[in-house]
């Protein structure tokens, strides 16, 4: 009786303590429950969340990435020159894409081909991506003006902002991906033991390979996103969401050792991350003082998840 | 009385979610004696000497400690009051040295708080050859053969003063002469005065050194017996509720003298330890490889499974040449092979049984859709058959791997291996942590299989199950195969000879 309690509440403690956290919110602030705020929040934490999304895939195989930040200014950038360019949307979007998934190819091959650990490999790569970014803009952001272009930061469907579809067409591929193919299947066993996985005969390099590439790929997308909302790329975008990407995948309780985890609660962490900001903004907090709220809320749920986790192995 | 019993158990009982793994149990343990606690795979042997030892927390029950009731909330409280163990699962750590191992948190220090090496080594030495082990206290875990490991183990148990030892399946990865120094020791130990409970598969251990044993069944008490006043048989039939006669069934089909090669390896090479190996496996045929540690009978199934890479050589499967560079490769062309280390090479412990079993054959399992998705209601029925065929004791196939008992951990890695349909499945101590009943069960399959054709390399220390199961062996030292013993001249005098290089063959 008791134990299954524990189990549920264990189970489903990230968005327990998201549903918590809205009801503090409410009580805190009469305008944080509009309409108008909730897509606000939603638009705000799809940039976080779909970089997150291939933050979980990574960080699953027991890998990290830390360049996705410097690849979402890169990727933007490109982008944009693309579109200046050529005033299409449709090479300026592919442009975006491709420049994070190359990004995350060379960072798959040095990590699985020169057996490099990640965090030192995608370390290099967010300073090269930056260096890059600022060399080609020479500091000064690009601006874009074809209306198409941002419509994918800006628009809506259905009433729906744009970046909130995306934000779902990723998070439902992906949980379709790891939860029912192969591929997902052995980026589980692969992060839990990696020799047991390679000698059940999985291409585990390519497995490995791969989910960088995602990681880059959705950054890239990220990075495009971010452009047509602003109306211009910024070469300083998307400064520090590693951290915010690999906060989310942490509140969502996903292992940093590998194996375990659900791509779900990662957007549930993300969505902790966008609330709280939000709820800071309109409770006119200090906003030097955001992350000093951020880092708290991030410790105290990793403590709280370790005693649930305790808890539910030992009784 | 009293004043004899060092330890007694009463009722104790301990759930799992959804699994009672232990239902009020008793177990008594006196002065000075040598305890064996016999029991199939998932009786809970484990799980007891855990709350014993202070690793896990009882449901309900009581136990007394030199006559005082005790509950131990951590393994430091159960060493304290005297009780160390030995476990099933390895528990040193593989980045630091032998010496930083044997002295985990308790390493001697200088008044400034400074490690004094030298004490930390000459303890370790001391320690190390009290346990006959001859390794450098400096050498990483990670650097020793799970043998040694076994021992450095042992070795960190005697250093805490214990009043009751626990040995979990101590002996099931040492050598014969690891075992023999083992026995000294528990008689060392037991001549002070120092109690041992003892787990072990192997039957012939429990008569040979306990002076008692206490059976257990799925989790209950069945009984305790003076060692002297029982037999081999009774204490099967205790363990299993059924009697087992014939461990190594008789072949029912010979196999043909014409019979095609399943596998043939020319001047397989690695340039290290396997040097110029050429056999072959007949379809149907079981051939056993025997050697002493070091000696390549492990390595050579593994070198032909892809695990090292590529190596020089050449290896055919049914008269076709094929090239092996990875595991991928091996399995492709019909090679499985079932790893002797369950824990890194054979299992995810952390993902589920389905998980693991489905591993090796999930391309078989797919729906011709996009993104290759699982079947999953095909990796059901694939999962249950062969958790119902090896008899997998499983609340779920949902259950994580490393929560199963070590014996039907193996079971799983079995079974993952099975599923892959090889034409040569390579069993590389394939039995170790079973028990009796399952032995039985594994030996029956094997000999299924070999009937229907597959041909099979059985590499084991255990000389009785090589001879009994074997229809030809072959003897290898120092990475080369050194005799060839057909099934009428396979003795373990013989194996043991030419393993140790006492008779050169002409
Ligand atoms: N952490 C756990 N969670 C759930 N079930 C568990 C856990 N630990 C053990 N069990 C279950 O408890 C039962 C007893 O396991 P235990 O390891 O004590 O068996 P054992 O007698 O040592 O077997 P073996 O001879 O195979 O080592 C098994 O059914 C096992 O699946
Ligand atoms: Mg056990």
């Amino acid at each position: 009786m008791n134990s299954k309690v524990s189990q549920l509440l264990a189970k489903y403690r990230t968005a327990l303590v998201l549903v918590m956290i809205l009801v503090i919110a409410s009580f805190l602030s009469d305008s944080f429950l509009s309409m108008g705020n909730f897509i606000n929040v939603i638009r705000q934490v799809s940039i976080n969340a779909v970089i997150a999304a291939g933050m979980t895939f990574v960080i699953l195989t027991g890998g990290i990435d830390l360049s996705v930040g410097s690849v979402v200014a890169v990727a933007g950038a490109f982008s944009a020159a693309t579109l200046t360019a050529t005033q299409s949307t449709f090479l300026a979007v592919n442009v975006g894409m491709v420049t994070g998934a190359i990004f995350g190819l060379v960072n798959g091959y040095v990590i699985v081909k020169e057996k490099v650990p990640p965090f030192i490999v995608t370390l290099a790569t967010m300073a090269l991506g930056r260096g890059i970014v600022l060399v080609y803009t020479n500091g000064s952001p690009i601006a874009v003006k074809v209306a198409a272009f941002k419509f994918i930061g800006k628009g809506y469907v259905f009433g729906i902002p744009f970046p909130v579809i995306i934000l779902l067409a990723v998070y439902l591929i992906a949980f379709y991906v790891l939860q029912n193919t192969k591929f997902g299947r052995n980026i589980y066993c692969l992060g839990g033991n990696r020799e047991a996985t390679r000698l059940s005969g999985v291409n585990v390099g390519r497995v490995e390979l791969m989910v960088y590439v995602i990681s880059g790929l959705l950054a890239g997308i990220t990075g495009v996103v971010l452009a047509a909302r602003l109306g211009s790329a910024q070469p300083t975008a998307g400064t520090g969401y590693e951290l915010d990407a690999i906060a989310a995948v942490i509140l969502g309780g996903t292992s940093m050792t590998g194996g375990q985890g659900f791509i779900f609660s990662t957007v549930i962490g993300a969505l902790i991350l966008g609330v709280l900001s939000n709820l800071l903004v309109l409770m006119d907090v200090n906003p030097f003082a955001t992350n000093i709220v951020k880092g708290i809320v991030i410790l105290l749920a990793v403590v709280v998840d370790n005693r649930f986790k305790k808890l539910s192995k030992t009784k | 009385m009293e004043s004899n019993q060092i330890l007694r158990l009463e009722e104790i009982t301990k759930e799992f979610p959804g699994v009672k793994a232990l239902d009020q149990v008793h177990l008594d343990i006196l002065r000075g004696e040598v305890h064996a606690l016999c029991g199939e795979n998932g009786a809970g042997k484990s799980t007891l000497m855990k709350i014993i030892s202070g690793a896990q927390s009882f449901t309900s029950g009581r136990m007394f400690f030199e006559g005082e009731s005790v509950q131990f909330k951590t393994t430091r409280e159960a060493q304290d009051i005297g009780i160390s163990m030995i476990y099933q699962e390895f528990n040193l750590i593989p980045e630091l040295s032998v010496a930083e191992n044997l002295f985990i948190g308790r390493v001697p220090v200088n008044q400034y708080g400074k490690v004094n090496w030298k004490k930390l080594d000459s303890d370790a030495q001391v320690l190390l050859k009290r346990v006959g082990l001859e390794i450098s206290t400096k050498q990483l875990i990670s650097e020793l053969t799970i043998g040694e490991a076994q021992m450095v183990e042992i070795a960190k148990c005697l250093s805490s003063d214990a009043k009751l030892i626990i040995m979990d399946e101590p002996t099931a990865s040492l050598t014969d002469k690891e075992i023999e120094f083992l026995f000294q020791i528990v008689d060392n130990l037991k001549n002070q005065g120092i109690s041992i409970i003892y787990i072990s598969h192997r039957l012939d251990e429990i008569f040979e050194i306990t002076d008692r044993i206490t059976v257990f069944r799925d989790g209950k008490y069945i009984a305790t017996k003076m060692t002297s006043e029982t037999t081999h048989d009774e204490l099967v039939s205790m363990m299993v509720g059924k009697d087992i006669h014939d461990l190594y069934p008789e072949r029912k089909v010979a196999v043909e003298k014409e019979a095609t090669a399943v596998l043939r390896v020319e001047q397989a090479n690695d340039h290290q330890k396997i040097h110029d190996v050429s056999f072959e496996v007949k379809s149907g045929e079981i051939v056993g490889i025997a050697g002493l540690l070091g000696s390549g009978n492990i390595r050579i199934g593994k070198l032909i499974s892809g695990y090292y890479g590529g190596f020089d050589g050449q290896v055919e499967i049914n008269g076709k040449a094929v090239q092996i560079h990875t595991p991928s490769d091996a399995l492709e062309a019909g090679i499985s092979c079932v790893s002797d280390d369950r824990k890194i090479e054979g299992l995810v412990l952390i993902r589920s049984v389905k998980e693991n079993i489905s591993l090796a054959s999930l391309h078989r399992l797919l729906k011709k859709r996009i993104f290759s998705s699982i079947d999953k209601a095909k990796e059901n029925q694939v999962v249950d058959h062969q958790i119902e065929r090896l008899n997998i004791k499983v609340s779920s196939s949902d259950q994580i791997a490393g929560n199963l008992s070590g014996g039907n951990q193996q079971k799983v890695v079995f079974g993952k291996m099975l599923e892959t349909a090889p034409q040569l499945l390579i069993l590389n101590e394939p039995t170790r942590g079973i028990d009796i009943g399952a032995k039985a069960e594994i030996y029956q399959i094997m000999r299924e299989l070999s009937e229907q054709g597959i041909g099979i390399i059985l590499a084991s220390s255990e000389l009785p199950e090589l001879i009994g199961m074997s229809d030809r062996a072959l003897v290898m030292r120092e990475g080369k195969i050194v005799k060839e013993l057909m099934h009428e001249d396979l003795t373990q005098e013989k194996v043991l000879l030419y393993a140790a290089g006492g008779m050169k063959d002409e």
